[in-house]
């Protein structure tokens, strides 16, 4: 067993774990924050993705003792008590989720490309989107979504 | 994933002492971004894992004129990719960086992981090799340098000692010159199917000379494969399009694709002789823009 001491939306988290556990297992079974799914376990659906100090990561595809220390960003950590965050509502206002597994791992790895580049292109998007697959909405809503995040942002800062 | 005992390390000296003592029942851990799967899916069963991420010394990009460009092994795709001396005078390697994997996985991954795991369908690997790039290895009795070319031995085998970490990527500059990486895969975010780099330097007097080339085929064998007889038609000579169709025919009869659920031997050898032909074009106009 090790000790595993990092922060999680804002609260600091210490647990004993096994070495051999994933950042996305540790989120998940140990922790009950559901919203941080395994779908392919390979690092290759997105359905795992959380930021690590800003940085989209797969979270199935890293020892949850690698990010000791770091800030770790899920989907449960976005909305702020009630208002939810800009991306979320530009998802649920471009009915960009249908059964909404895809869904956490797109929102966090929207923010992360947002947070990086606040004015996107379509491109710019479908490229940082390319690690999280959906096979419900055939990906339209969700880059529109993202886009009309991106004005939000923008009308905020304005 | 089997349990293991972990470590992790301040310095590189610590990384090879438990190499050395541990020998075949214990890996390094960088990013992870291979290793885990093969973990997952018990092809390996390390009972020891060493943990080198941390070691920031080891994660640079520096450059300059005289030595060229030196990538620490622990440097993330996605900081090759993002850097501006990469983007300008390495630009085939952002490019290529822009087109592995996935942001998530290149943020985490690192370039000296991508090397030693040797996936002969790496991206990386055949994109280095054109540039002629050496790697340093670290053991317990010192450093040794090798050539890219001479690092990969076969499918998933290098010549890294069990002992011994891969340190540092050096890319020398011989001349000014042009590069360009193309894949054909599926998906965006697939490896290539096909993968082809090719690195051209121009005669100083003469741009439609070709003074050196280097084209390095990926996935289509054990390991990336120089297509040495295209480079040899193509060196010293005015670059011709006859010149470019007969390095492409040469390259698909050097290239050893295998027959798999990406497509036939006989489809491969196509794609190869379309990407040399193209990366050869995109090269030679990089290096006349200089």
């Amino acid at each position: 067993m090790e000790t595993l001491t990092l922060t999680i939306n804002g609260e600091k988290v210490e647990s004993l774990i096994e070495p051999n556990m994933t950042l996305q297992e540790f989120l998940h079974d140990t922790l009950g924050m559901t919203g941080t799914k395994k779908g392919c376990g390979s690092g290759l659906c997105g359905c795992c993705t959380v930021l690590v100090d800003g940085m989209a990561v797969k979270s199935c595809l890293i020892l949850a003792m690698q990010v000791r220390g770091r800030n770790i960003r899920t989907i449960e950590g976005l909305a702020q008590g009630e208002k939810l965050d800009p991306v979320q509502e530009a998802f649920i206002e471009n009915a960009a989720i249908q059964c909404g597994f895809c869904s956490p791992g797109m929102i966090m790895a929207s923010k992360a490309l947002l947070e990086e580049s606040p004015n996107p292109s379509e491109e710019d998007v479908r490229m940082a989107l390319s690690g999280n697959l959906c096979r419900c909405t055939g990906y339209h809503k969700i880059v529109k979504a993202v886009l009309s995040a991106s004005e939000k942002y923008r009308q905020a800062q304005a | 994933m089997n349990t293991f005992e972990y470590f992790s390390v301040k310095n590189v000296k610590e990384a090879c002492t438990l190499l050395s003592e541990y020998g075949e029942e214990a890996k390094l851990l960088a990013g992870g971004q291979a290793l885990l799967n093969l973990m997952r899916e018990r092809l390996v069963s390390p009972s020891f894992i060493v943990d080198i991420k941390g070691l920031s010394d080891f994660d640079y990009i520096r450059y300059d004129e005289e030595t060229g460009l030196r990538i620490g092994a622990l440097t993330t795709h996605r900081s090759l990719e993002k850097s501006d001396v990469v983007r300008e005078k390495f630009a085939m390697l952002a490019e290529m960086e822009m087109t592995l994997a996935s942001v998530a996985i290149r943020n985490w991954g690192t370039v000296g992981g991508n090397l030693c795991h040797a996936d002969p369908a790496s991206d990386l690997a055949p994109s280095l090799m054109a540039l002629g790039a050496e790697v340093t290895l670290t053991g317990v009795d010192g450093e040794r340098v090798l050539n890219l070319n001479d690092f990969f031995v076969d499918y998933f085998e290098t010549k890294l000692r069990s002992d011994e970490v891969l340190t540092e990527i050096h890319v020398p500059i011989r001349g000014l010159g042009g590069g360009a990486y193309m894949k054909f895969a599926a998906r965006a975010t697939d490896l290539p199917v096909v993968g082809v780099a090719t690195y051209i330097v121009l005669d100083r007097e003469n741009r439609d000379v070709c003074k050196d080339i280097r084209i390095v085929m990926g996935s289509v064998g054990p390991r990336p494969l120089r297509s040495k007889r295209a480079e040899d038609i193509l060196r010293g000579q005015a670059i011709t399009d006859k010149g470019i169709e007969e390095a492409a025919r040469l390259s698909s009869i050097d290239a050893q694709p295998v027959t798999d659920i990406n497509g036939s031997e006989e489809f491969k050898r196509e794609i190869v002789k379309v990407l040399v032909k193209r990366t050869i074009r995109k090269a030679v106009g990089r290096a006349r823009t200089l």
